[in-house]
């Protein structure tokens, strides 16, 4: 299990500087530079632009520039923004929790659903509901998150004022963040119904973000759960007499559920991406439109660096994910 | 059925539940974007200046709400000199700066705060420039580095400006939101404290709003300030920016009573917004010019046939019409009528392929010549759809046997190769800056301009001559005289098409009262009451 481990974490090494060399590269590949964004059609004045451009250090060749930003990374400097002056680290740990708030409830919502929804469709295999689930499943994976985030919107909050357009929480309320993620700091103000409020602003954007990977679950338990329903030792325990509901949620789904743990794990990519766009709809102010504003804006260490967080934690979920993986299974840590 | 009727019920209870703020009366604005940092001389943006200049701060002059006068703020009066070189500034007295939890002033608004705001600006030494290293792009945009020689303390409450040149459009530009100014007592204590980047993220300010809290992305809180100079001015107790990229939110947020003002309605949305009778959607002719730049260092260009043959081959009304969708007023001239000194007589040249066919023959044009023709990659307030405009003007020319490709970069290149002059012809525009006619007639079409806003490249001497005599005098019906003259001149040499001026936009609650639109395009909450 320990060279398992050793060889997994052998290979963050090379994906984190390819990593920050791809972002660096990337993002510079853009033309033009962060102060001439700023000016848009108004004249850059040579000297100003040659003494931001100092400033902000980007005035040395390339090469320079890759060392001094490992050479910081090394020292565990984020660097500042070029546009607002603040440290990426502090900008990213101000946004961060209210992207993982956000994720953790689409995936609270695609877990739930999708595991029932497979488990259900595998059960009652060739029928009306096993074909509606997987045709709402294809039509969910493929959904234009956008398009979904502005149809929701239109018909709960503006058409059926259940649910708020958008934002974390009602503006009337004055909420001091403490720990970032809204649904705690709600209940630590103690402000009459905030609470409510905040969970109200985060359905409709769990519900969007939340409905790829919804179908990439149902899917995903449902062949799961039919290759189990074959096995012998699910045919054995409804041969000794265990009550159907044993049979299904103990031995099988048990058992069906290790793919789909892989299957959520990979769903944090999705969630991620998915982010930049729900956040963008419903104004939510994660680390998704963070990145999307600073590449308008060439912004080079938010870009560089937020992707390298990002790409940090996708890594680490995934090496997570595989240990778990191979905990659960010992025929894979064997095998590798 | 069931199922529906218990959902909306258990959200009722929440709704009901959550009442805060019951007697205060409080202001949201859906805004569009957030501030990139609270020192407004930094920055160059409306969304910068939204939250920063316009609650938090004041200017010795001010633009009063709703229109491009310069008025009084925080000088009183001030005098100019025969020469048109010195300016006194008498402050007003009595004005105190913001006291947060962060800062306590222990004196009122004084000499020292003006002198500390300009030197930092002008002085690439000052102390506190040294050791909060910055730019000052729009007050080095708008020449105030070379136009102001020094500024000097008279008494406690006088100021006077030494200029290099004369510069009629000075109060004016002192008006803009980056000349905001700060406070010097409290940029000591942040140098002492060896803190001096706080200036950009706890402002402190005279404005009529105090700084409050700010989450990036998601919102902005001011309090009304009690101790406002103008204390009828603040009628808000709690001004909250909630910040939302996408305009079609914004509508919807609206239409809910998320909030109660936004800005910048998608064409699309504005039928749904002025038909709820809980909305009001006041408009008003931008005070900007969507144009083509015609590139005359460059053939066929450098031929004022072939400029006035295009101009005229143009079906201006069918752009308005399909791309401002309705929201736009068609241009005629380089500056729009809103702008003090438009001369009305100038009338645009009628819609006439024939008679362009006939012109493009007499410069010995080819039929099929190709040109190339710029698109902006981005939508600006002057040009909602770049794009479609470059076809139908592809469309238009094609007819009088010009063959235009259209070209477009990302903006930041785009820019700068059409400064490189790359370009033939090109789609850009402009929003006023100051309210001054210079800032359209100068800026844009002036012989210093030709590497920088310029982007005809065309530099007519007695043009030139005529602009900046007009800038160098003070009287306004002087000035207004020359600036006519000067338009005759920039419509017979057509250096450019001027297409349209795009209407604005304002969406609002009904409750909303005394809000006026501000020809610059700037968000001010001052003066402004929401009574639901």
């Amino acid at each position: 299990m320990l060279s398992f481990i050793a060889r997994r974490l052998g290979l963050l090494i090379p994906t984190f500087f390819g990593v920050t060399l791809l972002t660096f590269a990337l993002i510079r590949l853009i033309p033009g530079d962060p102060v001439e964004v700023m000016m848009g059609e108004r004249r850059v004045d040579p000297e100003m632009h040659a003494q931001a451009m100092e400033r902000l250090g980007l005035n040395k060749p390339l090469y320079a520039q890759y060392l001094d930003y490992i050479g910081k990374l090394a020292q565990g400097d984020l660097g500042e923004s070029l546009r607002t002056r603040e440290s990426v680290w502090s900008e990213f740990l101000t946004l961060f929790p209210a992207t993982v708030e956000l994720a953790l409830a689409a995936l609270l919502f695609a877990g739930t659903l999708g595991v029932l929804a497979g488990v259900i469709a595998a059960l009652k295999r060739g029928s009306l509901f096993d074909h509606g689930v997987m045709g709402i499943s294809l039509t969910g994976y493929s959904m234009p998150i956008f398009w979904w985030g502005l149809i929701l919107i239109m018909f709960f909050s503006v058409g059926l004022g259940w649910t708020p357009v958008s934002g974390r929480i009602d503006l009337l309320y004055d909420i001091e963040p403490v720990t970032g993620f809204m649904l705690i700091d709600t209940l630590l103000s103690e402000e009459e119904g905030a609470f409510v409020d905040a969970l109200r602003h985060l359905i409709l954007p769990a519900i969007v973000l939340g409905t790829i990977p919804l179908a990439v679950i149902a899917r995903m338990t449902r062949s799961a759960m039919l290759e189990v329903l074959r096995e012998d030792y699910v045919r054995t325990a409804r041969a000794k007499g265990l009550s159907p509901a044993r049979v299904v949620f103990v031995h099988a789904l048990r058992n069906a559920l290790i793919p789909v743990l892989t299957v959520f794990g990979l769903q944090i990519g999705t969630l991620l991406a998915g982010a930049v766009l729900t956040e963008t709809i419903f104004s939510w102010p994660g680390i998704g439109k963070w990145l999307i504003e600073s590449i308008g804006a060439r912004d080079y260490p938010v870009v560089q660096n937020g992707i390298l967080l990002i790409a940090c934690l996708v890594i680490l979920v995934n090496f997570t994910v595989d240990i778990l993986y191979g905990l659960a299974n010992p025929r894979i840590r064997h095998q590798r | 059925m069931r199922k529906n009727s218990r959902f909306p019920a258990w959200l009722a209870a929440g709704l009901a539940l959550s009442a805060p703020f019951a007697s205060a009366s409080n202001l949201v604005f859906c805004s569009e974007g957030s501030p990139a940092g609270f020192d407004p001389g930094q920055y160059t943006t409306g969304t910068d200046f939204d939250a920063t200049s316009e609650p938090l701060f004041n200017r010795l002059a001010q633009f009063q709400r709703g229109s491009t006068r310069a008025v009084p703020a925080l000088a009183e009066r001030w005098d100019v000199s025969d020469d048109g070189l010195t300016y006194t500034f008498h402050l007003r007295q009595g004005v105190k700066f913001h006291s947060t939890d962060y800062f306590k002033p222990t004196r009122e608004f004084n000499a020292d705060d003006v002198l500390f705001t300009f030197q930092r600006m002008l002085d690439k030494d000052h102390p506190f420039r040294k050791a909060y290293p910055s730019e000052f792009p729009y007050f080095t945009d708008m020449g105030l580095d070379k136009t102001i020689a020094k500024v000097e303390k008279v008494d406690e409450h006088t100021v006077r400006f030494v200029l290099n040149t004369v510069d009629a459009a000075f109060i004016q530009n002192l008006a803009m939101n980056f000349a905001a100014i700060h406070s010097a007592e409290y940029a000591d204590q942040l140098l002492k404290a060896g803190k001096p980047q706080q200036l950009n993220q706890k402002p402190i300010g005279t404005g009529p709003f105090v700084f409050k809290r700010y989450q990036k992305d998601a919102q902005i809180r001011f309090t009304g300030n009690k101790d406002y100079w103008k204390p009828e001015d603040v009628k808000i107790d709690n001004l909250i920016f909630s910040i939302n990229t996408d305009a079609s939110v914004r509508a919807q947020k609206l239409k809910a009573g998320e909030c109660q003002i936004t800005l910048n309605p998608r064409p699309a949305d504005l039928k749904a917004l002025q038909d709820d009778p809980k909305l009001t959607v006041p408009s008003q002719p931008g005070y900007n010019l969507g144009y083509i730049a015609y590139n005359v260092t460059r053939a066929p260009f450098d031929k004022l046939e072939v400029r006035q043959a295009l101009d005229m081959a143009v079906d201006k009304q069918a752009i308005v019409d399909a791309v401002y969708q309705g929201a736009g007023q068609l241009a005629v001239n380089g500056m729009p009528p809103t702008q003090w000194s438009y001369d009305e007589t100038i009338k645009d040249r009628a819609y006439d392929p024939e008679k362009a066919k006939a012109l493009l023959k007499q410069a010995g044009i080819a039929e099929g010549s190709e040109i190339t023709l710029w698109a902006m990659p981005v939508q600006r307030p002057y040009n909602p759809n770049a794009k479609l405009m470059a076809e139908m003007i592809q469309s238009d020319w094609a007819k009088v046997g010009i063959k235009a490709r259209i070209v477009s970069y990302e903006w930041g290149e785009y820019i700068k190769r059409a400064h490189n002059g790359e370009h033939d012809a090109m789609l850009i525009g402009w929003t006023g800056d100051n309210g001054d006619p210079d800032n359209w007639l100068g800026t844009l079409y002036g012989c210093d301009s030709v590497d920088g806003n310029n982007f005809s490249k065309w530099c007519d001497a007695d043009y030139d001559k005529l602009v900046k005599q007009a800038k160098a005098v003070t009287d306004v019906e002087q000035r207004t005289a020359l600036y006519k003259q000067a338009q005759h001149v920039l419509q017979q040499q057509v250096p450019i098409t001027p297409i349209a001026h795009s209407t604005v936009y304002q969406p609002m609650r009904t409750s909303v009262q005394g809000f006026l639109i501000s020809p610059f395009g700037r968000n001010s909450f001052y003066g402004v009451s929401n009574a639901p």
